[in-house]
């Protein structure tokens, strides 16, 4: 390396030290409140109690964690919670593939009220509607029932997916599909074969919003499961949580983190083959 | 409940709409809902834009840095976060009091931030700014990679300065994107209810009751399930109101296409 260009190099890195400065602060103010969590979750009482906090893990425990898992029914409502997002994800999938399909492929009467109808829906505020989901799911014998539960997360997700995968299938050209068909596919097969893995990453994208909205859900959760406790999900099983233990923050925290853990797993997951399949994509494109 | 319930509720026309539009409660409400949307989305938008064109700016182990740690803010479940943030600020031991002890403002020594209305209102739009600001910068910064490199270097080329470029190239091709955004952004905020809920459940007095919660409070610790639906269509319309030149524009190109 020359003198000069180590001097350019230099000048170019201090040029860049407020801009890299800024981007360590968002880093730190982003990841802070997760990196407290998981550090209160596995820290003695005696430190969580101490008047000066330790910003570093000094001495772990398990304790809190012990203390969270063998509270009543953590597990049931571990898998209860699971069964309901799936269930929820799935359904919204193929809905709204075929609605995407619809809105951005074919031409038919009706199509802008439809699309209008689709950003009306995202506007509907769920938690007015609790009263009267309580009346039709109390009339139709669905109380105390997790389908329940997946249907209504289905219907809170199904306009945002329809709306999303409208525009990721807008920016495929529709004459890739009608290449494959000149080349002798029928429509349904130049679809799934041409369209569909160019979509992956936006299935991806808003299947992990289905799968958050229906895992993250309070409201319906604590209204429609009421006799049957046995029936219940996580967010709700955790606010009452914080009521029981109160400032039993260890614990709390490590109620939290599981219950935080498979979102965060899962997005670590996805994240990495979202940019896959969208250099793939490239790629070959 | 139960007249609702059996069907034998007689219809009683606009009179709920009545007795809601003739409470200056609920007219307080609707401002402080509106003052409450205008704070956070000004917020989120700003902070969002700003470190959109941050990342950008970047090398790419900084970048990819400051994304895994956006994605780790917004991947983290609203309750879980929530139940941090009460954790965050609490009276005792809590590490925001510490920190601004530190910092040399005494009076935080043991403050209790539930307790005090605007105090109250400042935590929860700290939450809801926190939990929103990264899906506005990721998706932002997603639509500023769409911008063909040879536009900037063309526009640069013409003498332009940082500022111009922004304002002739970047905004003008992020409009659309910005507005979509925009629209999620009001809409959720607006329509929040799990943070305030589980925080304060609209305290302390009123300080943090926005119209979602106004109605759930209406209905469940009132029982006037009939007024709590009245509000709830009202925030409908209001938010509908809000939004309809969003929704003129969709329309609008939606038909040049």
């Amino acid at each position: 390396m020359t003198p000069r260009s180590r001097l350019r190099s230099r000048s170019r890195s201090l040029r860049r030290l407020p801009l890299n400065t800024a981007a360590a602060v968002v880093f730190v103010l982003a990841v802070f409140p997760v990196y407290w969590m998981v550090l209160t979750a596995f820290r003695p009482t005696r430190d969580i109690q101490s008047e000066t906090p330790g910003f570093l893990p000094v001495s772990v425990t398990l304790e809190h964690f012990g203390k969270a898992v063998a509270a009543d029914g953590f597990w049931t409502f571990w898998r209860n919670s699971l069964l309901v997002t799936a269930g929820c994800v799935l359904l919204a999938l193929v809905v709204a593939l075929a609605a995407a399909f619809a809105v951005a492929r074919m031409r038919w009467r009706g199509r802008r009220g439809f699309i209008l109808m689709v950003f009306l829906a995202q506007v509907a505020p769920w938690e007015a509607l609790l009263i009267p989901m309580y009346v039709i799911a109390r009339d139709a014998d669905l109380l105390d029932r997790l389908a329940t539960l997946s249907l209504i997360y289905f219907m809170i997700t199904l306009p945002f997916t329809v709306v999303t995968l409208r525009s990721f299938l807008a920016a495929v050209p529709a004459e890739l599909e009608e290449a494959a068909q000149v080349d002798g596919c029928t429509r349904a097969v130049a679809f799934r074969r041409v369209t569909l893995p160019l979509l992956a990453p936006g299935l991806l994208a808003t299947s992990l919003f289905g799968f958050i909205t229906a895992w993250n859900e309070f409201a319906f959760a604590n209204m429609l499961v009421i006799k049957n406790q046995d029936d219940r999900t996580l967010p709700v099983w955790l606010s009452s949580f914080s009521n029981v233990f109160g400032t039993d923050w260890g614990a709390t925290m490590a109620a939290s983190t599981l219950f935080a853990l498979p979102v965060l797993v899962l997005f670590l997951v996805l994240q990495g083959r979202v940019s896959a399949g969208m250099t793939g994509g490239a790629v070959k494109g | 409940m139960g007249e609702l319930i059996r069907g034998g509720a007689p219809f009683v026309g606009l009179d709920n709409y009545r007795t809601v539009l003739t409470d200056p409660e609920f007219w307080a409400v609707v401002r402080r809902t509106f003052w409450w949307t205008f704070v956070n989305v000004v917020l989120i938008m700003g902070f969002g834009t700003l470190i959109a064109l941050m990342m950008r700016k970047l090398g790419r182990r900084m970048r990819i840095l400051v994304t895994s740690g956006l994605v780790l803010a917004w991947a983290s479940p609203v309750i879980a976060t929530t139940t941090v943030f009460q954790w965050l600020f609490a009276s005792r031991l809590g590490v925001v009091n510490w920190l601004l002890v530190r910092l040399g403002f005494e009076s935080f020594e043991g403050y209790s931030w539930l307790a005090d209305g605007p105090a109250a209102f400042t935590v929860l739009v700290l939450l809801v700014v926190w939990q929103s600001v990264p899906f506005a910068a990721i998706t932002l910064h997603s639509a500023l990679l769409t911008v063909p490199a040879e536009l900037y270097e063309s526009a640069r080329l013409d003498g332009a300065g940082g500022g111009r470029i922004f304002r002739s190239i970047t905004l003008p091709l992020l409009r659309p994107i910005f507005g979509l955004v925009l629209c999620l952004e009001v809409i959720w905020v607006f329509r929040c209810f799990a943070q305030i809920w589980a925080v304060t459940k609209g305290g302390p007095g009123e300080a943090t009751t926005t119209l979602p919660v106004y109605a759930y409070r209406v209905a469940q610790s009132l029982h006037r399930y009939d007024l709590g639906a009245a509000v709830s269509t009202l925030t409908v319309l209001l938010l509908v109101a809000a939004l309809i030149a969003y929704f003129r524009q969709l329309l609008r190109q939606e038909a040049d296409r």
